[in-house]
């Protein structure tokens, strides 16, 4: 039923309005005295040195690309899941293709060391 | 007693009140328990290492976190100057709003019988039930990731790529731990997944309402449970997996240049996260607000307004509240209580845990229970606690070899390693006075025995 989305926007307004508030009302009450030192970024007491906007490790990359793949696998797990008990072992044949494609895709990435932290 | 109840669906204006007040008091409860966990969270910490902690701000310390949230007012808010002024702002926001309605769909009692009709006790009862939970908690990434990229500090932008990288792993474990509980129940609303947790009842609303296994799913499936808790507390970026924010390498990690409220809105939003995890821990591998042993609160809500199972009442509803509340609590504590004993891992050892361990063996697990599920249906064996009995014998096994094959070590290197063990107490060490002599740069005249 689309009215038991109701509740859901009631407290998304809710959460943002709290949130909001707290951040207006925290900008109306505490003092505001900056100072370049203070302004400047956090490095452990040692002048900044550039900015912290640098290239960073490749494997961040890699790490959300496996993570699309395999959250979208789940994704798509769960309506033969919910179903799986009335479909039987046709569906979980057809299921367990796509399990094995997607396997074999985990352990190439594992074999070529894209899973690798050193 | 076990029929069906029917008390008369709420009208739409009925509906949008009875929401309206729901959703304001929920919220409003959860503000405050928000609050009394981050006294807990000290005043446990302190239990566990023989202090007292905070409690001199109130009765045993209750108005301590009205005393942190004055205080966090009145300080003042920094704003690096070459932070991305907007992101920076918006990055707290981000964080905090979505944990607190992450509850919305989560039942907290059973439904409730009033004059204008039955009251569910759930927020929202949406169809899409714990998909709302999976799609809402995933965006906590964006809070923490725009809060180190906005920052322009380096310790932040290493703990918010730390922090984004950390969650999206464990969520796909996440994920799949759920999908054995979507076999089983055949079904993705939560209200459905605690019914079907709860005793079997008599054939007389076999009919009307969906089967049930009777049994607490953290028994039929016992590692999708653990394989939940280790996720949970990785998305939650609490204790072993706090890496995002690790104090010792990272200062505080994203949130390093923040101060004042927009800090604490960061910690506000863990905290509702970490409650809302352990409602869904209860609520999904124990029962929910099911009352143990006790047929008086097994009911279910086949259609608006109609029940099936025990009849609703007031003193029923309130009695499985308090069962709901025990549960979430106990799982907060235990949240707490990881937090203070287990040390912290390595950000290697936590990537190969979440890509090495935790998704092949939910994936394989995936297909175990399949094939057990489909095989018990194919053998006929009636859907009850026997059937529930069965996978939980197929449980302990999984769970034991699942266990051995991680601590054999081979996998992930670390402090479990079967290294030769060192003496517990060293052997007397006879220092060669020449040898030192000869070494010692570090020596001054002195110890060399030159006066």
């Amino acid at each position: 039923m689309l009215r038991s989305y109701i509740p859901i926007l009631i407290l998304l307004a809710l959460s943002l309005g709290m949130a909001l508030v707290i951040i207006v009302f925290s900008q109306l009450v505490s003092p505001l005295r900056p100072t370049p030192v203070k302004e400047s970024p956090y490095e452990s007491g040692i002048l900044p040195l550039g900015t912290a906007h640098e290239r960073f490790s490749v494997k961040f990359y890699m790490v959300a690309i496996l993570f699309i793949v395999f959250d979208l696998e789940t994704v798509f797990l769960i309506p033969w899941a919910v179903s799986m008990r009335e479909l039987g072992w046709g569906g979980f044949f057809a299921a367990s293709i796509f399990l094995v494609v997607l396997t074999v895709g985990l352990i190439y990435e594992w074999k070529r060391g894209g899973l690798r932290w050193e | 007693m076990e029929q069906l109840h029917d008390i008369g669906a709420l009208t739409d204006t009925a509906f949008f009140w009875t929401s309206l007040v729901k959703a304001v008091i929920a919220f409003l409860v959860v503000v405050v328990a928000v609050a009394m966990m981050t006294l807990a969270e000290r005043r446990v910490s302190a239990f566990i290492q023989d202090r007292l902690g905070p409690n001199r701000v109130g009765p045993f310390g209750l108005l301590q976190p009205i005393a942190d949230g004055l205080k966090n007012f009145l300080k003042e808010e920094t704003l690096p100057g070459q932070a991305s002024r907007l992101y920076f702002v918006l990055a707290p926001v981000l964080s905090m709003a979505p944990a607190f309605i992450l509850f919305a769909v989560i039942p907290f009692a059973a439904p409730l019988p009033t004059p204008w009709g039955l009251v569910e006790m759930i927020v929202a009862p949406v169809p899409i039930g714990i998909l709302f939970v999976l799609a809402f908690s995933s965006l906590g990434v964006y809070g923490i990731f725009l809060a180190g990229w906005s920052s322009n500090n380096k310790y932040s932008l290493l703990g918010g790529l730390r922090g984004s990288a950390q969650m999206v792993s464990y969520e796909v474990a996440l994920g799949m731990s759920l999908i054995p509980i979507f076999m089983i129940v055949g079904n993705v609303t939560i209200p459905e997944m605690v019914w079907a947790q709860q005793r079997s009842v008599d054939a007389a609303v076999a009919g009307v309402a969906p089967e049930t296994l009777g049994i607490w799913f953290a028994f039929p499936l016992g590692l999708a449970f653990f394989l939940f808790v280790v996720s949970s507390f990785a998305e939650t970026n609490r204790l072993p997996f706090d890496l995002p924010e690790a104090e010792a390498e990272l200062v505080a990690g994203y949130h390093a240049e923040y101060s004042s409220m927009r800090f604490a809105l960061f910690m506000m939003g863990e905290y509702a996260h970490l409650l809302t995890a352990s409602a869904l821990m209860a609520t999904l591998f124990f029962g929910g607000w099911d009352i143990p042993f006790w047929r008086g609160d097994n009911m279910v809500v086949v259609a608006p307004g109609i029940v099936a199972g025990a009849e609703p009442a007031v003193w029923k509803t309130i009695l499985t509240f308090f069962s709901f509340a025990i549960k979430t609590l106990f799982f907060a504590f235990v949240f707490i209580w990881v937090r203070w004993t287990l040390p912290r891992f390595r950000y290697d050892q936590i990537m190969d845990l979440g890509w090495k361990v935790m998704l092949p063996t939910a994936l394989a697990y995936i297909v175990l229970m399949a094939v057990s599920i489909l095989a018990l249906d194919s053998l006929a064996v009636p859907y009850g606690l026997g059937y529930g009995l069965i996978l939980t014998a197929i449980n302990l096994i999984a769970t034991f070899v699942f266990l051995y094959l991680v601590d054999s070590d081979r996998v992930i290197m670390g402090g479990s390693a079967k290294r030769p063990v060192p003496p517990v107490v060293p052997e007397a060490v006879v220092v060669d006075r020449e040898e030192l002599i000869g070494a010692g740069s570090a020596l001054t005249p002195r110890d060399r025995g030159e006066e």
